[in-house]
């Protein structure tokens, strides 16, 4: 028995045809730290709704398909791997692990995520990365507009191009583009690519499996003149 | 003629003008001077129609009364009895309102979560997340469900008893919030992952959803997360309170609170607090009526906030068809926010006790609405529990003596026909009849 099949035997496939979210969110959200069932597969996604979300097990679930809204939610410590795309908040709110989209995901990709690595292989939509704190996010193809807005920080590499309003009122997050941006949101703008920059994109990069090089990329932050309220930029706000 | 010897010529006195007020004219300076609008904390302060304008029609020949020391007046509350697989059992339909460890020190989360536990009721965390001392204080603890998400993760969802997803608040229905910057201390910053000492702006919207359509797929998720035992509670600020209410009931809340005008908050523009939202007494009627069209009125429970101040104003939102009330504003008082004690340094700040409102400069003499650990160290927390769980103790005592005198044998009994109102407004608003007449204006004419 080869090894490839060796793990397809202790691959745990639950069927979303053929019983409810809630039993599929339960028996994973029951794994400990401790458990031996460490890959699992969801089969018959259907675009559903909250799959894998709230999974605090060091498991491997892949979602074979298409997931909707709200796919691994609060994920914290987990690998989900979408064998499609997903719908809108996907990873939100994520506080550690892996989440990897192999095709496209929708609006608000990583909202509020406090930790963890966010890897979409193709675009991603309006806002992704939006309020982000402290999540790593790479999208190898293009982001949507609004993308990183009031992102408070972590990193959000973007291999395509943005849309329009990239970083409005953006705190310390750090945004790498290698493509072109539309326009920069109020108090987003291009920064020096410092050594610690570089090391950051160039690890994220690699954890992503993108050939690219660090300089290809600019580097975009927060200018901080919104900081604090002052009368003189009540127009930007 | 001698001038010493002129009639004299009566003078009128000076006389304020109805618009252009004292006060107004100070804001006029204010604004001149700073180029800038006003920020203040709390709910709206002009007058409105209130439940001061409602008054009990106790029982007489045609209805008896209960005897106020023998016979029992129930007044527990169950919320989150639709869906979830634990709902909240209170003693007291008294719950305390969302409000932020950032807004608050910690000592004045603790006292809130203290008082609340002395007698059974729950309390909120706010926009900022759950703090250890607020969980270890507060034996039912409602965690806010909020657009910044600051704090938000996934151990404290599920150490919480309920999940409140606040769309928004009375005080700023459609609006954001902001924590100045010289209330984020270290720890303030380090929960909101954000620098010290920057402003920080809460969204006014939601940064995964948007529209009840979403809001469902959301409470899904919430749900999902917690393995479907944590009551989910939909917060708006009063506005649209029939449509609201539906909404939230058909994205799948258990539980729909509605804070009207008179709801506080710890910073917004003086133009918000004053000029957007309804009052309370207006926003009731049509969130039941809401709840009946579904047939689910006390199956969803309406939780009504906005200017709660005695045992007078629970009674009368519970007769207009709520199931429970918080305070906010109230529990502050009685924690010991803008008390004459500290009259001389309130004068400093150029305010008066009473009339305090700048509870977003970190200034607060009493030790509340502070991040300062010299002014925050002055609230012992325990003694400002028990003036919270006395005061508790007083609204319920006071609630269940109206509901009593009309023959009432818990406060859920009691219905809109006890009431009646004093002022054609009011008659309107809360859809009683006009005290002495039949005549409820809108409804018959």
């Amino acid at each position: 028995m080869s090894a490839a099949q060796k793990t397809m035997e202790h691959t745990v496939s639950f069927d979303l045809g053929a019983a409810p979210l809630r039993e599929l969110n339960a028996t994973l959200q029951g794994l400990d730290s401790t458990t031996n069932q460490t890959a699992w597969s969801v089969l018959n996604p259907r675009g559903g709704h909250a799959i894998a979300v709230g999974l605090t097990a060091p498991v491997t679930v892949t979602i074979e398909g298409h997931a909707g809204y709200y796919c691994a939610g609060m994920n914290d410590g987990a690998t989900v791997i979408v064998n499609g795309s997903a719908g809108t908040g996907v990873a939100e709110n994520m506080m550690s692990g892996l989440v990897h989209v192999k095709g496209d995901v929708s609006q608000s990709a990583g909202a509020t995520a406090h930790g963890g690595l966010l890897i979409v292989d193709g675009n991603a939509s309006a806002r992704c990365g939006i309020s982000m704190k402290g999540v790593n996010i790479v999208v190898k193809g293009n982001v949507g507009h609004m993308s990183a807005f009031m992102a408070q920080s972590g990193n959000l590499v973007i291999c395509g191009d943005a849309g329009e309003a990239l970083g409005d009122s953006l705190y310390e997050a750090r945004l790498f583009v290698k493509g072109s941006v539309k326009s920069l949101g109020a108090d987003c703008e291009v920064k020096e690519m410092s050594a610690e920059d570089k090391t950051i994109l160039v690890d994220l990069l690699a954890k992503a499996g993108v050939d690219a090089k660090p300089e290809e990329f600019t580097r975009y932050g927060s200018a901080r003149k919104l900081y604090n309220f002052h009368v003189d930029n009540a127009g930007a706000y | 003629m001698n001038e010493t010897h002129l009639p004299h010529i009566p003078q009128t006195k000076p006389r304020y003008s109805a618009t252009f007020d004292p006060y107004t004219i100070s804001e006029i300076e204010r604004a001149a001077a700073t180029g800038i609008y006003d920020i203040r904390g709390g709910g709206t302060k002009r007058k409105l129609p209130h439940f001061d304008d409602l008054v009990f029609l106790g029982a007489s020949v045609s209805r008896y009364p209960l005897e106020g020391y023998r016979e029992k007046c129930g007044t527990d509350v169950v919320l989150g009895t639709r869906f979830a697989k634990k709902p909240i059992h209170l003693k007291t339909p008294v719950t305390i309102a969302g409000m932020s460890f950032g807004a608050l020190s910690g000592n004045a989360k603790e006292a809130l979560g203290r008082g609340a536990t002395a007698v059974g009721t729950s309390t909120t965390t706010g926009d900022g997340g759950m703090t250890p001392e607020e969980r270890g204080h507060s034996q039912t603890l409602v965690y806010q469900y909020l657009p910044s998400r600051y704090g938000m993760n996934l151990a404290d969802l599920r150490k919480a008893d309920a999940i409140e997803v606040v769309i928004g608040q009375g005080a700023k229905p459609g609006g954001g919030g902001m924590l100045l910057g010289q209330k984020i201390s270290d720890r303030v910053a380090q929960m909101r992952n954000l620098p010290k000492g920057i402003d920080q702006r809460s969204a006014c919207r939601h940064p995964d959803w948007t529209g009840p359509d979403d809001l469902e797929i959301k409470i899904l998720e919430l749900r999902e997360l917690t393995n479907w035992e944590k009551p989910i509670y939909v917060k708006v600020g009063a506005t649209r309170p029939y449509y609201d209410t539906a909404l939230a009931v058909k994205a799948g809340a258990d539980v729909v609170v509605l804070d009207g005008m008179q709801g506080g908050t710890a910073a917004t523009q003086e133009v918000f607090i004053e000029h957007v939202g309804i009052p309370i007494l207006a926003a009731i009627r049509p969130a039941v009526q809401a709840l009946q069209d579904l047939g689910l009125h006390r199956k969803v429970q309406l939780i009504v906030s906005g200017g709660i101040r005695n045992g007078a104003d629970v009674a009368k939102a519970m007769a207009l068809g709520a199931d429970a009330v918080a305070i906010g504003t109230a529990a502050l008082i009685a924690l010991g926010d803008n008390s004459p004690e500290f009259e001389d340094e309130y004068r400093k700040l150029g305010t008066t006790a009473g009339a305090y409102d700048d509870w977003h400069e970190g200034k607060d003499p009493a030790g509340i609405t502070t991040q300062d650990p010299a002014l925050a160290a002055r609230l012992d927390p325990v003694k400002a529990g028990r003036r919270l769980a006395n005061y508790l103790s007083v609204l319920t005592l006071e609630a269940q003596t109206l509901a009593r005198a009309c023959g009432k044998s818990h406060l859920h009994n009691l219905e809109p026909e006890d009431l009646v109102a004093l002022t054609i407004e009011a008659a309107a608003m809360a859809q009683v009849p006009l005290a002495g007449t039949s005549w409820i204006p809108g409804k018959n004419f």
